[in-house]
């Protein structure tokens, strides 16, 4: 009881400075046009006037939590953000989605743009109270402090759409191990075999996909040695003299190549020589690469992981 | 007369002829105030983005041609520091990177803790301006004013950032005495080109909407043309600001925002809509005659799960689009890739050439998009005349449609087990400048040739937001290419591929070119050279190792030299002919 009145008092507050807040947010009409909050002009070429905005020199706008890749939310009181859960899912998940990520009628709240832009939550509380009647949302009459607490639900969502929000599938192996045997013994069999080379293959990888790639393209997998695709190159000198080493770096005006004692030994390359051959052991895999179907890929992929 | 030699005199007095024409326009807008010289030829400044409002990067200059580059010599070398100086930032001196004495300007609405005075913030990515002996560059939230004579720092400007993604600024735009800069936590801002002090700031977007600027401004007449980037399904807007004043004079939305809006009946609603993308991030070209700013449309959004997008085209993302530089209206658009479902903007520089095509003269739009496709178009009308697959393992289209758009493939939109696509996220193109040459007919941009497994890993039906709900892993690179690209095909004539080459990401996404008529091609190899090739061949002429060349070079007169600048990671180079070297014939065709 005294936290919930705590809160009361402390929600009462944020307001007051949110109101204060939200009249400049509304006198920036240069900002995010908030699409959900108000309309572009009809007619662009009338445009709006841009507000004049203080400068770095006057009291600039509180900053916002800033990183570098974006802007991470402040931390919302636990207990707060627990209730607003619940509340979140009684009042509004029915249209919004249980993880308010959108619903049948209801936006997805976590790109909503008052949503990420209402710093105290003004603007999501007018909201909630008011609804919003000429889009088909009623208004839910919530005490304010309730009404905090969904604040403080939906401020804690994290920001940013790059795997924020995954079910991540169990596997990907998808395809037909029969199948895939089948294209194994017309594609690969002449260089490769189950009992040979690849026997126990599907042990060395926990992660069937690092096991797709590593079959894909070997040392495309994760964690895969540089080495592995480091290819031979043999030099031509001038003179004859023939140098072979591991390629280090080439490039339209160098070749450079670490040799067998470790040492890197560097030639110029010019119209008139030296002669570079480049062995790269990888590039029948390369070739095959367009050729693959992604059929062809799932099935392979599942007769491989068989291989324990 | 050999037929080649009739094809160099009929493109020669089509040259003339547009020269004239380009001419009169100067004439026409030198009252306005403009960059006036941005309307001509590029020659003897660099006074916007591309040079001029061509985005050919092709400059008239002939001092240094095929004959002569083999002398190129070092004129100076200007390191730059960017971020807050220790002792501004309050704390003893001693410890940040203060850099060279100077005058410094220290503003913004940040603590100045987020100014990193390494990575990126220390990456020259954009073009620098040069005017009047004067060079103006910038990075995120830094810009300097630099002597053209000696490479001698005269201000720094630093902004406070408050956040926003970093990924790389593109350069200023001058108009008058003012430069204009953006910044990541979405700032246009008006500096004194004199004093680099500053005169105004105005909000582009919201940070907290994860908006991000990144953009050139780009000045016409009086508006400055800005447009921020966004990775959580906000939608794209160009705003034109009075360049005096700093007031909105028009917003265009690449998406529709309003009931009726036009292209709403390409996506499932209004709300899919709102959300859709359309970013404009790097900066368009310009056609007086038509008052048409040119400009590429970014991805829609979410990016790969497009499940909630509907199944249309999504308009007004990744497309050409012409807008009325005075209105803000849509003249016309062409979608150069309906309905994406890999994050390939189509954001790459337009480039606006006035060539034969078809049997007469035609004012031409040219565009090599992220997704692996080249495209002509009418830019008067936008009509559709030339798609061409530069990419030669881009396998995510059926092929191309009636409009001349590419028709994807649903199944290589990604799957659970993996679809194995070309090219990769970073695409067969990226943001790196392009360049054409009237000389030649040749297109010239660097593409990378690759392949990654896209897995679906979100699979709840709503899809995902953003750039989620998918991870993308490489599969093989066939390295990257020079290719030269003839306008009328759409076809490369020839393709030189860089040894050595491998996959890009990252900040490595392409190399950047100049092409002159000198008949030269100045651009970046994967090996870290500064390379001038023979424009018309692709071989090599000369070279020098930089290191990691991060711009495209850029040429300009002074003193009756040709420079030539160029920047790797933090230092911008100066070369130009030894005194002896110098020919005595025109500098300029």
């Amino acid at each position: 009881m005294m936290t919930k009145v705590l809160n009361a008092a402390a929600t009462g507050l944020v307001l007051v400075l949110v109101g204060v807040s939200v009249r400049i947010v509304a006198q920036a009409p240069e900002g995010h046009p908030a699409p959900l909050q108000q309309q572009p002009p009809a007619t662009p070429s009338t445009g709006r006037p841009a507000a004049p905005q203080p400068g770095p020199a006057g009291a600039g706008p509180a900053a916002p939590g800033g990183g570098l890749g974006g802007s991470p939310r402040r931390e919302q009181d636990k207990a707060a953000v627990d209730r607003g859960k619940g509340l979140f899912g009684v009042s509004c998940g029915f249209c919004h989605g249980s993880d308010a990520r959108g619903g049948s009628t209801g936006p997805n709240l976590w790109r909503s743009a008052l949503v990420l832009t209402d710093q105290s939550g003004a603007a999501i509380a007018k909201v909630i109270r008011e609804g919003r009647p000429d889009k088909g949302m009623p208004p839910t009459p919530l005490p304010d402090a309730q009404i905090a607490d969904v604040v403080a639900y939906l401020h804690s969502l994290p920001v940013g759409g790059r795997d924020q929000v995954q079910q991540r599938p169990a596997s990907i192996v998808v395809g037909d191990a029969v199948s895939g045997e089948r294209y194994f013994q017309k594609t690969c069999a002449s260089c490769h075999s189950a009992t040979g080379d690849l026997k126990g293959l599907a042990a060395r990888y926990s992660d069937p996909r690092q096991l797709q790639h590593a079959w894909l393209m070997p040392g495309s997998q994760r964690g895969a040695s540089p080495a592995t695709r480091r290819p031979e190159v043999t030099v031509t000198l001038a003179g004859g003299q023939v140098v072979t080493g591991a390629l280090a770096r080439i490039d339209d005006f160098v070749v450079s190549l670490v040799d067998a004692t470790g040492e890197t030994r560097t030639y110029t390359r010019t119209a008139s020589g030296p002669r570079v051959e480049i062995r790269d052991r990888l590039e029948p895999h390369r070739r095959l690469v367009p050729t693959y179907a992604d059929a062809d890929i799932h099935n392979l992929t599942a007769y491989l992981v068989t291989l324990k | 007369m050999t037929v080649s030699t009739m094809g160099r005199m009929r493109r020669l007095f089509v040259l003339l002829v547009a020269a004239t024409a380009a001419a009169t326009t100067a004439t026409l807008v030198a009252q306005t105030g403009a960059p006036a010289s941005a309307f001509r030829a590029l020659a003897d400044e660099w006074l916007t983005y591309s040079g001029d409002y061509t985005g050919r990067r092709y400059s008239a200059l002939t001092q240094i041609d095929t004959s002569n580059v083999g002398q190129l010599a070092l004129r100076w070398v200007t390191r730059i520091a960017p971020g807050v100086p220790a002792a501004a930032a309050g704390r003893f001196g001693g410890f940040g990177n203060a850099g060279p004495e100077m005058p410094r300007t220290i503003s913004g609405f940040g603590t100045g803790a987020l100014n990193q005075s390494t990575g990126r913030p220390a990456r020259i990515v954009s073009s620098a301006l040069a005017v009047d002996g004067k060079l103006y560059v910038s990075t995120l939230d830094n810009a300097w004013a630099i002597d053209a004579r000696d490479g001698r720092l005269l201000w720094h400007y630093v902004w406070k950032t408050q956040g926003g993604t970093h990924t790389g600024n593109r350069g200023l735009g001058k108009w008058k005495q003012w430069l204009y800069m953006t910044t990541p936590d979405n700032y246009l801002i008006c500096l004194d080109s004199r004093t680099g002090k500053e005169r105004w700031t105005r909000k582009i977007a919201e940070l907290d909407a994860q908006y991000f600027t990144t953009t050139a401004p780009i000045v016409i007449d009086d508006y400055v043309l800005v447009s921020p980037g966004n990775d959580l399904d906000a939608p794209g807007f160009l705003k034109a600001y009075d360049a005096d004043s700093g007031d909105v004079k028009w917003t265009w939305y690449a998406t529709p925002q309003n009931p009726g809006d036009p292209g709403l009946d390409t996506w499932s609603s209004l709300e899919a809509a709102r959300h859709g993308g359309g970013h404009m991030w790097i900066p368009g070209s310009f056609d007086p005659a038509t008052r048409l700013y040119i400009t590429g449309t970014a991805n829609p959004t979410p990016a790969y799960t497009s499940q909630n997008r509907g199944s249309g085209d999504n308009l007004y993302t990744c497309s050409l689009v012409a807008l009325n530089v005075d209105t803000g209206k849509l003249a016309w658009h062409f979608s150069t890739s309906p309905h994406d479902t890999h994050d390939w903007d189509s954001a790459q520089t337009p480039v606006l050439v006035d060539a034969p095509f078809g049997g007469r003269d035609r004012k031409l739009v040219l565009q090599a998009t992220r997704n692996g496709y080249f495209f002509v178009l009418d830019r008067t009308t936008g009509e559709h005349l030339v798609t061409s697959k530069f990419s030669e393992e881009a396998n995510w289209a059926k092929g191309v449609d009636k409009r001349g758009s590419p028709e994807r493939e649903p199944s290589k939109d990604f799957h659970i087990g993996g679809a194995l696509v070309s090219p990769q996220n970073a695409g067969a193109v990226n943001w790196a400048p392009p360049a054409f040459s009237p000389q030649t007919g040749l297109f010239y941009v660097a593409m990378n040739e690759s392949y990654a497994m896209y897995y679906l890993t979100e699979t709840d039906p709503r899809g995902a937001m953003g750039l989620g709900g998918k991870e993308e892993q490489n599969v093989a690179t066939f390295g990257t290419f020079l290719l030269a690209i003839d306008y009328k095909t759409g076809k490369p004539r020839w393709k030189r591929h860089f040894p050595g080459s491998g996959s890009w990401g990252g900040t490595y996404i392409g190399h950047h070119y100049l092409t002159t008529a000198g008949g030269l091609l100045f651009g970046g190899d994967p090996g870290g050279n500064l390379v001038a090739y023979d424009a018309a061949t692709g071989d090599p002429l000369w070279h020098v190792r930089l290191g990691d060349v991060s711009n495209a070079p850029q040429t300009f007169m002074l003193d009756g030299k040709q420079h030539v600048i160029v920047a790797a990671v933090d230092a911008l180079y100066a070369f130009a002919l030894p005194d002896a070297a110098l020919p005595k014939t025109a500098t300029r065709k």
